[in-house]
């Protein structure tokens, strides 16, 4: 075994999914599958290839700005209050309202 | 006794147009919510995008810390749930951060320089020590709560505000030397015009992790890390707390427990946070949404090349080219806008030291008492040299220029108007001052006898009755010649 449930049920935890014993069965198979496709990747010979951070490689654009994307400081409308509030399930005074949660 | 290893890290709000990855407005104070977009809302299949005035503030701010800037850097999530972060992640910096390697010099005893006198402190010569910066990044703000009733409220317009992180080596060995850094690194910051650094409207914040070790020790003790300082003198303070109870606890033999700990301002301690049930996991990883960054040396060498003054350089010129003493130097550069006010001045009025001495004195205690900055003052360089050279003259009397001073800055009245409406000219002409110093020596037969009779003294009670004589206009030093001049013939 190279993963827990113990590791899964942390795992989910952090974010923030909740799991029955079935579900904890069937991910931590799945997982551990996975884990295992990633145990054989680590036997790969990868001397000669640079860490990737990016599925895009930015070395390769070659342009002005050598390849770097960036934007402009330009304002860009803004939502409407409304608008930025319609999806949440509530709010009050223009803010979102969310349970109290106090650190 | 202990020794004392303190780290710092501060985040700074970089001061841009527009938020870090999308295109609203950088700017609070405004209604709640009305400055967020899909993007900073987190919205699904929205996409970031970096912008670039916040990068190369970034990067001003590392190569005026002497940082190395990393030919390639990326972005990558911080991850955990809380309300005011809407994606559930933060944008931030792990393994591959925007500058790393860096070090700013501070003066180890620059209180004890500014305590005693101008001339003084010349003769006294500062140490210096260079703290070492460990790593700067780039990162986005979290939005803002309000916690109301069974509530907690949420405004979004701060989710996304550039940030700075820097943080030094725990390389700092007193509460002072913190408050020195942070004051260095503020000067820098506003040189560079990159942030407000206002720490009460929270542009910049300061958290510490300290540490006491015995002398020699190798490893570091178990550190605790302070939050909530909401000035450079409250760090300073919760600094010091925090060396007497960590020494307490070690001292009766019993163990530093690592946790972060609040500043409570208002009883002068420190308060643990509540811990939280499990440590926290960020589970960083590289951020997709955005690709890595390349910085050529051409790219690096040109942001340098652009590099305003920085608050040291300046202070040596002011010294060299103004002659200005340590201490006065200290002052005026604590304020870009101050020192640039300066030089206005000596352009129009070259005297260094007078200018410094109302800078340093009368105008700063104007602005303290007005709650203004100089530019915000209203007061012209030409008008304050122009009130300047009226004392240098010795036109009028120092307390008469500090009065017409305040009085310009209440009304509209330029500096001329003012000392002819309160008919503040002293009085020089001799024929005028002769008839006062005949009533004075007239009337005051007692003083004059004690004067002839070698009581020098006498002299000064003479002349306060001429400056009385005159409501305060007689120029004291004429007068006095004149006193004298007269009595020598009697």
């Amino acid at each position: 075994m190279i993963i827990s449930k113990d590791d899964v049920q942390k795992v989910a935890n952090l974010a923030r999914i909740e799991l029955n014993q079935e579900e904890l069965n069937l991910f931590s198979g799945q997982l551990e599958s996975v884990l295992e496709f990633i145990e054989k990747l680590k036997k790969a010979d990868v001397s000669s290839i640079q860490p990737m951070s990016h599925i895009l490689d930015i070395q390769w654009f070659d342009c002005a700005h050598h390849g770097n994307v960036l934007r402009a400081d330009v304002l860009r409308e803004s939502l409407p209050n409304a608008l930025a509030l319609k999806n949440a399930p509530e709010s009050l005074k223009g803010h979102f309202r969310v349970p109290k949660v106090i650190e | 006794m202990y020794e004392t290893v303190i780290g710092l890290e501060v985040h700074v709000q970089l001061k841009t147009r527009t938020k870090a990855f999308c295109g609203c407005l950088n700017e609070f104070g405004s209604g709640a919510n009305t400055r967020t977009c899909p993007v900073c809302l987190g919205f699904p299949g929205s996409l970031p995008v970096l912008n670039e005035m916040a990068f190369e503030h970034g990067m001003k701010v590392a190569l005026a810390l002497n940082c190395q800037i990393q030919n390639f850097t990326k972005f990558d999530r911080k991850n955990y749930f809380y309300p005011d972060l809407p994606k559930n992640y933060q944008i931030s910096q792990y393994d591959l951060p925007l500058a790393l390697d860096g070090g700013l010099k501070i003066k180890i005893n620059p209180s004890a320089t500014l305590r005693i006198d101008g001339e003084r402190s010349r003769t006294i010569k500062d140490k210096e020590k260079t703290i070492p910066v460990k790593r700067v990044h780039l990162e986005e703000d979290a939005g803002k709560l309000i916690h109301e009733g069974q509530d907690s409220l949420v405004d979004y317009n701060r989710a996304g505000v550039p940030l700075l992180e820097i943080v030094t080596e725990p390389m700092i060995n007193s509460p002072d030397e913190a408050y020195e850094y942070l004051s260095e690194l503020k000067a820098i910051l506003k040189y560079l015009e990159v942030s407000d650094c206002d720490m009460e409207k929270g542009s910049l914040r300061c958290d510490a992790n300290i540490s006491l070790r015995l002398p020699g020790e190798k490893k570091l003790g178990t550190k605790t890390e302070l939050k909530n300082m909401n000035s450079f003198k409250a760090v300073r303070e919760a600094l010091h707390y925090e060396i007497k109870r960590q020494a307490g606890i070690l001292e009766s033999g019993q163990r530093i427990i690592q946790e972060t700990l609040l500043w409570d301002e208002a009883l002068s301690r420190t308060v643990a946070m509540r811990s939280k049930e499990e440590a926290m996991d960020y589970r960083y990883f590289p951020e997709p949404d955005l690709p890595g960054f390349v910085l050529s040396e051409e790219k690096i060498r040109a942001v340098k090349d652009n590099l305003p003054e920085l608050p040291q350089a300046l202070k040596q010129r002011f010294i060299r080219d103004y002659g200005l003493s340590d201490y006065d130097v200290e002052i005026l550069a604590q304020e870009k806008q101050v020192a640039d006010y300066f030089e206005a001045c000596f352009k129009v009025y070259p005297r260094a030291k007078s200018i410094s001495n109302w800078l340093i004195g009368p105008i700063s205690y104007e602005l303290n008492s007005r709650n203004l900055d100089i530019q915000s003052l209203g007061l012209k360089p030409p008008e304050l040299t122009a009130l300047i050279s009226f004392v240098d003259q010795e036109k009028i009397s120092n307390l008469s220029a500090k009065e017409v001073l305040t009085e310009r800055l209440n009304s509209k009245n330029t500096i001329e108007e003012i000392i002819k409406e309160k008919d503040l000219l002293q009085i020089r002409d001799s024929g005028e001052l002769s008839a006062i110093i005949d009533a004075v020596l007239g009337a005051n037969q007692k003083s004059v006898q004690d004067y002839l009779s070698g009581k020098t003294g006498a002299m000064m009670f003479l002349v306060g009755q001429a400056m009385r004589q005159s409501k305060g206009k007689a120029n004291p030093k004429i007068a006095q010649e004149m006193l004298k001049e007269r009595l020598k013939n009697a």
